[in-house]
């Protein structure tokens, strides 16, 4: 590593602290300015809307099923993409990063068009009686697809530089299955999982396509933090709008902090 | 002998317990199935819908849904803001990356911890603060407006502007791990012998990181395609000027025109995959290399 002396040095990192100034720091100040710009009275009014906290509440059980959902297979998937060898291997593990790339509203509408009127599972979702298009359930899914590559993409790293002995050595010894997971798989890949999980927990938290369209939005029932934002914003509460998304970014930085240490956890780990 | 060993290794215990060791396929098998069910469902499945609906008309019948002037619009839309923005953002993100691994300066670790912002805050609240700072009635959108002429909101800036912040990651991520590795010496012995810092970049830095710099440009550009939640409150709504192809999307959808939806829905994931696909191209020819 250079240190930063000379004219050059100087205004490379100068062009790139204006440039994540303009680009972050700048957005995220003006937040904040507009969420406390009518005092904290207002906002605080702004808050005792009881629709709010409904759509919170809803956010919050969304991202941790999601999270329960994806940690457990997220990581039966990448120990078998990792530890086994089978045809169509390839295949599997290119479409694990198609949630990144898939636009949110078309993920809503898969939804639609599985389980809404004349979708394709229509029949047996019908005959079992539950309502999954413009209802939570879809949103669940939706929130599942956008966030399955994480916790995969973290352990995969993981598990092919941990190796298969330490777990071929715990199976020698007589554990089982089961046993060798949870004391000798499962340690290995603690931190790279909580890594995924709290990536798993910021994208849940702040989908908003996907459940819009595959939930309705409907005020006080299918509506999540993100779509009351947007409620607010066509109804010009603009308090509320603001003071909402501030808390989404209070969150997602916290998130951030968490991880950025928890990398720090895994480097040390997997460096050693 | 070795070949013994191996054996032994590979199956430990294989004929003293035959009861653990069909225990042990059971399980192997079963995972799999697990895994491969699970993505099955939760991705294919879904995808297959949505390709089946948007061919059941023909690729002619995809082609008069697509041409039509709204959906062309978004569509030429789409691409060229991202592709304007894929080009400042490899510029910015090769230099965030290459001065983030490269120098000491104070500040660093922070500035490097918050390039995952744009990861962590929903793009809707990326679109809400980039109205509040650039919007119409603020002072930067007024000053903007009156003194250069510069539309800024519900305009393609403002989308630029929105992709920029969704996708800076991509870039600057992908190239740092690389940038790591290759080692400090190569750019000093370019430099003692006599070559400018442009040349070195161009012939020794440059060829080592191509390959990560595409992907990181490619990700960022396929991110881009499929971006609604910032655009939607950036851009607004208005076909024809500022509607991209995601937006687009769902006005069909809740307009019950699912037949444009699902011809939107089938070009923008067959660009998708394409690029997915030259990505993990690239990755795997990386790895062997590495190999």
């Amino acid at each position: 590593m250079y240190s930063a002396k000379g004219f050059l040095p100087k205004l490379l990192i100068g062009i790139v602290l204006a440039y994540l100034g303009v680009l972050i720091f700048l957005p995220i100040a003006a937040i904040v300015q507009g969420a406390f710009s009518k005092g904290i009275d207002a906002l605080l009014e702004a808050f005792s809307d009881p629709t709010l906290w409904q759509a919170f509440v809803l956010s919050i059980e969304l991202a941790i099923a999601a999270v329960i959902v994806n940690a457990i297979f997220g990581t039966i998937v990448a120990w078998v993409l990792v530890r086994q060898n089978f045809f169509g291997k390839g295949f599997f593990n290119a479409l694990i990063d198609l949630p990144f790339v898939v636009s949110p509203v078309i993920t809503g509408y898969m939804i639609i068009l599985l389980f809404g009127r004349q979708g394709w599972l229509a029949p047996f979702v019908n005959a079992a009686n539950v309502k999954i298009a413009f209802d939570v359930p879809g949103m669940l899914l939706v929130t599942v697809f956008v966030s399955l590559p994480f916790v995969v993409r973290e352990v995969m790293p993981v598990l092919r530089e941990i190796g298969t002995e330490p777990e071929q050595a715990a199976h020698t010894l007589g554990a089982s299955g089961w046993r060798t997971f949870w004391r000798v798989t499962l340690p290995g890949i603690r931190w790279g999982l909580l890594y995924g999980i709290s990536l798993t927990l910021a994208r849940a938290l702040g989908e908003f396509g996907g459940v819009l369209v595959a939930g309705g939005a409907v005020s006080g029932k299918t509506e999540t933090a993100t779509l009351f934002i947007y409620r607010a914003i066509e109804e010009r509460q603009n308090i509320a709008a603001y003071g909402v998304a501030l808390i989404l970014a209070v969150i997602s930085f916290v998130v951030l902090i968490g991880m950025e240490v928890l990398r720090k956890r895994t480097d040390l780990e997997v460096g050693s | 002998m070795s070949v013994r060993m191996e054996t032994i290794a590979a199956s430990p215990l294989a004929a003293s317990k035959p009861v653990r060791q069909g225990s042990r396929v059971w399980g192997k098998w079963g995972l799999r199935v697990i895994a491969l069910t699970y993505l099955t469902v939760m991705l294919l499945l879904p995808l297959a819908a949505v390709v089946t609906d948007g061919l059941s008309g023909g690729l002619g019948g995809l082609w008069s849904d697509i041409s039509r002037p709204a959906a062309w619009a978004a569509l030429v839309l789409t691409l060229w803001t991202a592709a304007v923005m894929t080009v400042i953002n490899t510029v910015m993100g090769v230099l965030t990356a290459y001065v983030l691994v490269r120098y000491k300066f104070r500040g660093r670790s922070l500035v490097n911890a918050l390039i995952d912002i744009p990861f962590a805050i929903p793009t809707l609240v990326t679109g809400l603060m980039l109205v509040l700072l650039y919007g119409p009635q603020t002072a930067v959108g007024s000053f903007l407006k009156n003194n250069f002429g510069w539309q800024i909101i519900f305009a393609p800036p403002g989308i630029i502007l929105a992709l920029l912040f969704v996708s800076f990651p991509f870039v600057v991520r992908t190239l740092q791990p690389v940038l790591m590795e290759i080692d400090i010496d190569q750019e000093d012995a370019a430099r003692t012998l006599g070559a400018s810092g442009w040349m070195t970049f161009r012939r020794v830095l440059l060829p080592a990181i191509a390959p990560a710099v595409i992907t990181g440009a490619l990700l960022s550009f396929a991110r881009a395609l499929g971006e609604f939640g910032s655009i939607i409150i950036v851009a607004g709504n208005f076909p024809l000027r500022s509607q991209t192809a995601a937006v687009y999307v769902l006005t069909q959808i809740e307009s019950d025109s699912q037949r444009s939806a699902s011809a939107m829905s089938v070009v923008l994931l067959a660009i998708a995959f394409c690029l997915v696909f030259v990505v993990d191209v690239i990755q795997r020819r990386q790895e062997q290399n590495h190999v």
